[in-house]
């Protein structure tokens, strides 16, 4: 047995780096915190002052070049027919997929969260995040595939014989099509797919915090199963909702790969953003485009918190 | 008269589980009635099949003359005050207490008027502004109990409503409820696993073990007078004697019970009457002192007023009680 009750004849070494550090937790919080911290600041942040700055910037139209003194100039031209079109678009895109996935999600979070047990709990993760491990393009190109017009989708319609109801659907204007894979509605499906897991886990998480007796209680003072939705559930999932539907509202904002395999050849923001910056050279027109989502997301919170969407937290 | 609640032959099996075995229970209009038992004997289920947030798997529960089967609980005039409160964390407390008003469509200015008048029954007015969050243990539990009574319910059950509360604060909620059940004058069932809270509170107390009930009296006749072993132990404490010790004292019983208060210790010198035992060990509670003793093999326990001279542990002693004092059992 030791002759001490302290052990001090025991340090040395790295047990004396761990006596300094368990002496100092403000040390251990700042060694922490440094590297993400300078990620952030620098590297993400930095580049997005970098790119807001350009966006201040405008192009000589004669010479092509870059000319480095404030203007709006460049914001007035996101008002133009053809590019405010491209904004209004990717917006009602966005919004769409958003609500969409939102209200798939939510039976499928509040099983899992109610009453996904072991097995079924795992089964939920799995089939929730298998998608994700699978690459963006491979899935997005599998999507071509069963949306096209020698696909499945088509396969199982003529199958049921249902095409005149699809043909009826695809000869609707702006959301139609010659087939599914180069209409609206099939940038809608893939977008809805991609992002669905980015609304299912948020919300789930927040379902999870609710406990049961909250629901019973609703229920013990009268409330039927809708109200008890409406007025228990609902506000307290809502952090949830709202933070799955900021994934999916912003990733399609700012995705410019899917409507450029399936859909249509109106262009959305990212490919604006996309073909600016690249072929066209107009980095100032590419990041005041960039700027757009940035500005929507920053207003979207806002009237979130405004409507009490974050009083529940 | 129609009893406020009753339970026919009720069972509540999850799989091989019996919650709750075939529960036969009354429970009469303005009634204090406590729901008294160790974890998973089947009390709390009880509550839930009266609520309505469960259903029995065989028998039949009325409510007031109303067979329950197939009502939800939006459709029972009962309510209940939740183990965990379960109040509405993104409501005031004005909204949570006003919440079966809205439900029911009162308008805002009545309902929160009411509100504040059951935020006064329960000692709480003015607090309607803030959170629940904001609120200690025992001002939400009030909360929940004034937002439960907000709809006048006929039977108002109460699952461990103190159960999370520190010991001074229980026991004056133990009189408040008391005085508010007088005062409203309407029936509370009472599920708590605290013998004491039971016995105190209740005009009747129900003792459930293993999904059934086991005992149902006066808490008088549940503590002097327990029918079974079980009863003896958990309602207080008593010391069950096996039977071998049974028949050396009182002839053919199956178990008798002595209350540990009723117990006297005398020293091994004095006089040879009484049983011999050896001092385990000795443990001050304040207003007693608790001794624990082994008896052949058999332990037992002795709660020895202030000013009683304390035993020594390992000490030699006799134990003695007055017959009157030896309650005895048929075999259960």
């Amino acid at each position: 047995m030791s002759e001490h009750v302290l052990e001090t004849e025991r340090s040395g070494g790295l047990r004396g780096i761990s006596d300094v550090l368990w002496r100092n937790p403000r040390l251990v919080i700042f060694l922490l915190l440094a590297p993400p911290a300078l990620w952030l600041g620098i590297v993400y942040l930095g580049s997005l002052f970098a790119l807001l700055a350009q966006s201040f910037f405008s192009i000589d139209e004669f010479s092509g070049l870059i000319q480095y003194e404030l203007t709006l100039k460049t914001y007035r031209e996101l008002f133009t027919p053809a590019n405010f079109d491209i904004i209004v678009r990717t917006v009602v895109m966005s919004a769409c997929v958003t609500i969409a996935a939102a209200i798939i999600a939510f039976p499928i979070a509040y099983f899992a969260a109610r009453y996904a047990k072991g097995k079924w709990k795992a089964l939920f993760y799995i089939g929730v995040m298998l998608p994700l491990w699978s690459s963006y393009l491979v899935k997005v190109y599998s999507w071509k595939l069963i949306l096209a017009k020698e696909g499945i989708l088509n396969w199982l319609f003529e199958t049921l014989h249902l095409s005149w109801l699809l043909n009826a659907y695809l000869s609707i204007p702006v959301i139609g099509g010659n087939s599914l894979s180069v209409s609206a509605t099939g940038t809608f499906l893939v977008f809805l797919y991609v992002w669905l897991p980015f609304m299912v886990l948020p919300i789930q998480a927040s379902l999870e915090r609710v406990p049961a007796s909250m629901l019973e209680a609703s229920g013990d003072l009268g409330a039927s199963p809708r109200q008890t939705f409406r007025h228990v559930l609902l506000p307290l999932a809502l952090p949830g909702v709202i933070a799955g539907s900021i994934f999916t509202f912003s990733l399609t904002l700012g995705d410019y790969i899917i409507p450029q395999i399936v859909g249509t050849s109106r262009r959305f923001i990212g490919q604006a953003v996309y073909s600016y910056q690249g072929t066209a050279g107009n980095i100032p027109l590419a990041a005041a485009f960039a700027v757009v989502p940035i500005v929507i997301m920053a207003f979207y919170l806002w009237v979130a918190k405004r409507k009490g969407a974050f009083d529940a937290l | 008269m129609t009893p406020a609640v009753r339970f026919k032959g009720v069972s509540r099996h999850y799989g091989s589980v019996r919650a709750v075995d075939e529960v036969d229970l009354s429970i009469a209009e303005g009634e204090f009635f406590a729901m008294l038992g160790p974890s998973g004997s089947g009390k709390t289920t009880c509550l839930r099949l009266i609520a309505g947030f469960d259903q029995p798997t065989a028998g039949e529960i009325v409510i007031f003359g109303e067979n329950a089967g197939g009502v939800p609980p939006y459709k029972r005039h009962v309510n209940t005050v939740f183990q965990d409160y379960a109040l509405f964390p993104h409501m005031n407390v004005l909204d949570n207490v006003a919440y079966g008003l809205m439900i029911a469509g009162v308008p805002k200015a009545e309902r929160h008027k009411r509100a504040e008048g059951a935020l006064e029954l329960v000692a709480l007015p003015g607090f309607g502004g803030r959170k629940p969050s904001e609120l200690s243990g025992g001002q939400r539990q009030r909360v929940a109990l004034a937002r439960a009574l907000i709809n006048e319910p006929r039977v108002l059950l109460l699952d461990e409503p103190l159960g999370a509360l520190d010991l001074k604060l229980r026991e004056q909620m133990q009189e408040e409820l008391k005085d508010l059940q007088r005062k409203l004058g309407i029936t509370f069932i009472f599920v708590t696993h605290d013998q004491g809270e039971a016995l105190s509170m209740a005009d009747r107390v129900a003792v459930f073990n293993e999904g059934k009930i086991v005992q149902i009296g006066k808490p008088e006749d549940v503590y002097y007078r327990p029918e079974v072993p079980f009863v003896a132990d958990f309602v207080g404490s008593s010391n069950v004697l096996p039977p071998h010790v049974v028949e050396k004292l009182a002839g053919k019983w199956a178990h008798a019970s002595v209350r540990p208060e009723a117990v006297e210790l005398i020293d091994a010198g004095l006089g040879a009457d009484g049983l011999h035992a050896t001092v385990h060990s000795t443990a001050f509670l304040g207003t007693a002192t608790r001794v624990s003793l082994d008896l052949d093999g058999f332990s037992m326990v002795a709660l020895l007023p202030k000013g009683a001279r304390i035993p020594e542990s390992g000490e030699q002693v006799h134990v003695k009680w007055s017959p009157e004092d030896l309650h005895l059992m048929d075999a259960a």
